[in-house]
């Protein structure tokens, strides 16, 4: 019998993966051959879905971008057997694209089934857990806070202490809680884990139970990725029944359920006290804080709350302990990031490397510049929170500390390109769209200043009093910046304060429409 | 005075009237299922608009009942959130990412093309009620822009002529 791969992953789907599927399916019943098909997750090379591979005895082969009408080719060239074709590309794990990466969080994401915990074991899985269920609580702390693991949901906050304070509370309940709402545009990497390995973010919520001594732990899923919902709703499913989840897992005396709970598109709800308030059932309007979550948090109790990729960095860091991911990355930034190339790039995917590197080492190494062709003149980076870096600052190391003190952010690790044709004082205003439509609400620089601020660019773009206008945008961000109570209203400035000193021309263009202008004045 | 008490009341006071309209019903069973827990409200408004298409306004009181919650804040939930319809929408719908990803690889071009051949703005619904359009803010698709989610499926790389050719499949399946 022959394996081939097929990811399911809902990127490769919305390339046509399930198509590609059936036709395998069929021609391989046509042909007599027998063939098992396995809906793996994806190695994270977008830009080759849908990518299939065949099992052959050197390992597994890539063929992709694959369409539907394509298989009965790939069967007459002998895929089956690894035999080459146009769309080879030889064995997957010698694609320098993937084989130059660091895959620490996702080694097993695209190579296994992701709904087998068969699979999962034989590839390394629950031996995070497995260790850390003999281990008292507070070592497990310490070996997180050992990795210097920070934060990945954008924030950058030691885990290590988050998990301290919880550990050291005591209460008559606690939780776990995990940030899957991954709103910022340009980021995928927590979609793509939870549909490719989602018993990896079992695993590391349940370590983190363990060692906060949580029993009830929420995953707030936004409800744009109905596919990550229901791949995780089944793989919890699947946990329980083999007692990785539920009382006494594996004979121990911890014992921890996990739910899913969908989001309803609101982006603020990624903010974790929102998202709080919203697994409560309410409106997602931002809490004050203190009290912080940690003390009180979900109901009012201690609640760990971390990102996806946090969850799913911890399994690792207990199976080979927290010095082994510390060697990686650079200053204060420890371990991996999976750094997501997105937007106008030839080859887009999920980049797993150490910190470090730099933005045009990920745009020009793995992303091969812009799909179309044209300079690259702006990379927006942490999402649309997130500064526009001009090329100057492309050799900028990707490293916490470095993007404060050129004013970006490394957020959730999101790189959205843009080539020479785009407008600066477009995305400016979009920015401010953006925070006006998503604005929980609860503060007035936030909630009227982001329309105030539509209104001044497009005043600027029209030449209307352009000096003054400029001025109260400058003004109107300071506000912003200082009277939010998050991060919402608070970081709008970035992309608006980057767009204007990086790209200044772009704000002082001859207006498209003098008449308006005029008549304004 | 005994048999007066037995009749079913449709007094004002009671608020809701003497026969429950479908989608009350509907309401009930949905929150009943979630054990008329609070804490499961957004999860309620999923699967009723799962249900029904939308969230109708009738529903909002039985629900605020069920949930011993009061009105005001089954309704602040309600409009909260963008994926809570208050009216019913087309028979599939069409959303298009309008996030950055997506706008640098041309997706305001992609939502103008989309409103003039579906002949309805963004946020509108085709004469045949066949389809809504709608802008979201990124499907986590951003690789593969511009990203278009139908109903519940994902599509990537969708230029204006691969938007024709999937507003066009979901019509002829509906004609079959
Ligand atoms: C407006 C806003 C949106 C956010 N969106 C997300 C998100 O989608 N996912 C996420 O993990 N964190 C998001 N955050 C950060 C969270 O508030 C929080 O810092 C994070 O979940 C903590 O987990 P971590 O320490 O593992 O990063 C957002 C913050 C703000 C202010
Ligand atoms: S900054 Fe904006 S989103 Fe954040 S709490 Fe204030 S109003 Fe809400
Ligand atoms: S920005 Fe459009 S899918 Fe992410």
């Amino acid at each position: 019998m022959i394996t081939v791969f097929v990811p399911r992953d809902s990127a490769a789907t919305s390339v046509g993966a399930d198509e590609v599927a059936s036709a395998i399916a069929a021609e391989a019943k046509k042909q007599k051959k027998d063939v098992k098909i396995v809906r793996n997750g994806s190695r994270g090379m977008l830009y080759l879905e849908p990518l299939v591979e065949v099992a052959t005895d050197k390992g597994r082969v890539a063929y992709g971008p694959v369409s539907a009408k394509d298989v009965p080719e790939l069967f007459k060239a002998g895929f089956l057997e690894g035999k080459s074709h146009k769309l080879g590309h030889g064995l997957t794990e010698e694609i320098p694209y993937f084989k130059t990466q660091e895959r620490l969080t996702f080694a097993r994401c695209g190579i296994t089934d992701p709904l087998s915990v068969e699979d999962y074991i034989a590839h390394g899985g629950f031996a995070g857990l497995k260790k850390a269920l003999e281990l008292p609580p507070i070592a497990i702390v310490n070996q997180v806070t050992t990795s210097g693991l920070r934060g990945r949901g954008g924030a950058g906050f030691p885990t290590g202490i988050k998990w301290k304070t919880v550990h050291d509370l005591t209460a008559d309940q606690k939780y776990v809680a995990c940030n899957a709402d991954e709103g910022d545009s340009g980021t995928f990497a927590d979609r793509m884990l939870m549909e490719g390995d989602p018993f990896c973010l079992i695993e590391g919520m349940t370590i983190a139970a363990v060692a906060g001594g949580a029993t009830e732990g929420y995953i707030y899923i936004r409800s744009e990725y109905p596919d990550a919902v229901n791949v995780m709703r089944e793989a919890i499913e699947i946990a329980r029944k083999a007692n990785w989840l539920g009382k006494n897992i594996q004979g121990s005396k911890y014992s921890f359920d996990l739910f899913v709970r969908k989001g309803a598109g609101a982006y603020i709800c990624g903010e974790e006290t929102s998202m709080l308030e919203s697994i409560e059932g309410k409106r997602g309007i931002v809490r004050y804080k203190p009290p912080i979550p940690a003390i009180e948090g979900l109901f009012g109790k201690p609640t760990i709350i971390n990102n996806v990729m946090s969850f799913a960095a911890v399994p690792i860091i207990l199976d080979k302990g927290g010095e082994f991911y510390r060697d990686y990355g650079v200053g204060r930034s420890r371990g991996t990031l999976a750094f997501q190339l997105a937007g106008n790039v030839k080859r887009g995917g999920l980049v797993e490397k150490a910190f470090g590197i730099t933005t045009r080492q990920l745009l020009e190494d793995w992303g091969g510049g812009t799909a179309t062709g044209r300079p690259a003149r702006a990379i927006q980076v942490g999402g649309p929170l997130g500064a526009y870096l001009p090329e100057s600052k492309f050799d900028v190391p990707m490293d916490y500390e470095e993007f404060v003190k050129v004013d970006a952010m490394v957020g959730h690790g999101g790189l959205v390109v843009f080539d020479d044709t785009v407008d600066m004082a477009n995305q400016a205003r979009f920015a401010m769209e953006f925070c006006a439509i998503e604005s929980c609400g609860k503060c007035t620089p936030c909630r009227i200043g982001s329309t105030r601020g539509v209104e001044v660019i497009d005043r600027i773009v029209a030449g209307v009093e352009r000096e003054k206008n400029l001025a109260l945008l400058e003004d109107l961000c300071v506000t912003m910046a200082d009277g939010s109570l998050c991060a919402m209203g608070g970081l709008t400035p970035f992309p608006v304060l980057s767009s204007l000193r990086g790209f200044p021309e772009d704000f002082h263009k001859p207006p498209a429409n003098k008449f308006l202008a005029d008549a304004a004045e | 005075m005994a048999k007066k008490a037995a009749r079913p009341s449709n007094s004002p006071g009671e608020g809701a009237s003497p026969i429950p309209s479908p989608a009350e019903v509907a309401a009930l069973a949905v929150c009943a299922r979630h054990g008329n827990k609070a804490s499961e409200l957004l999860e309620i408004f999923h699967d009723l608009q799962h249900q029904l298409g939308y969230v109708p306004e009738a529903t909002l009181p039985v629900i605020a009942r069920a949930l011993n919650l009061s009105r005001a804040e089954v309704y602040g939930v309600q409009t909260f959130y963008h994926d809570f319809r208050r009216h019913p929408a087309g028979k599939h719908v069409v959303k298009i990412c309008r996030a950055e990803a997506c706008q640098s690889m041309g997706t305001d071009k992609l939502c103008s093309h989309a409103e003039r051949s579906l002949k309805t703005p963004l946020g509108g619904t085709t004469a045949d009620g066949m389809f809504t359009i709608e802008q979201v803010f990124c499907l986590g698709n951003c690789a593969l822009s511009p990203a278009v989610m139908v109903d519940e499926r994902l599509y990537g790389k969708v230029d204006a002529k691969r938007f024709d050719e999937i507003v066009a499949a979901y019509s002829k399946d509906a004609a079959e």
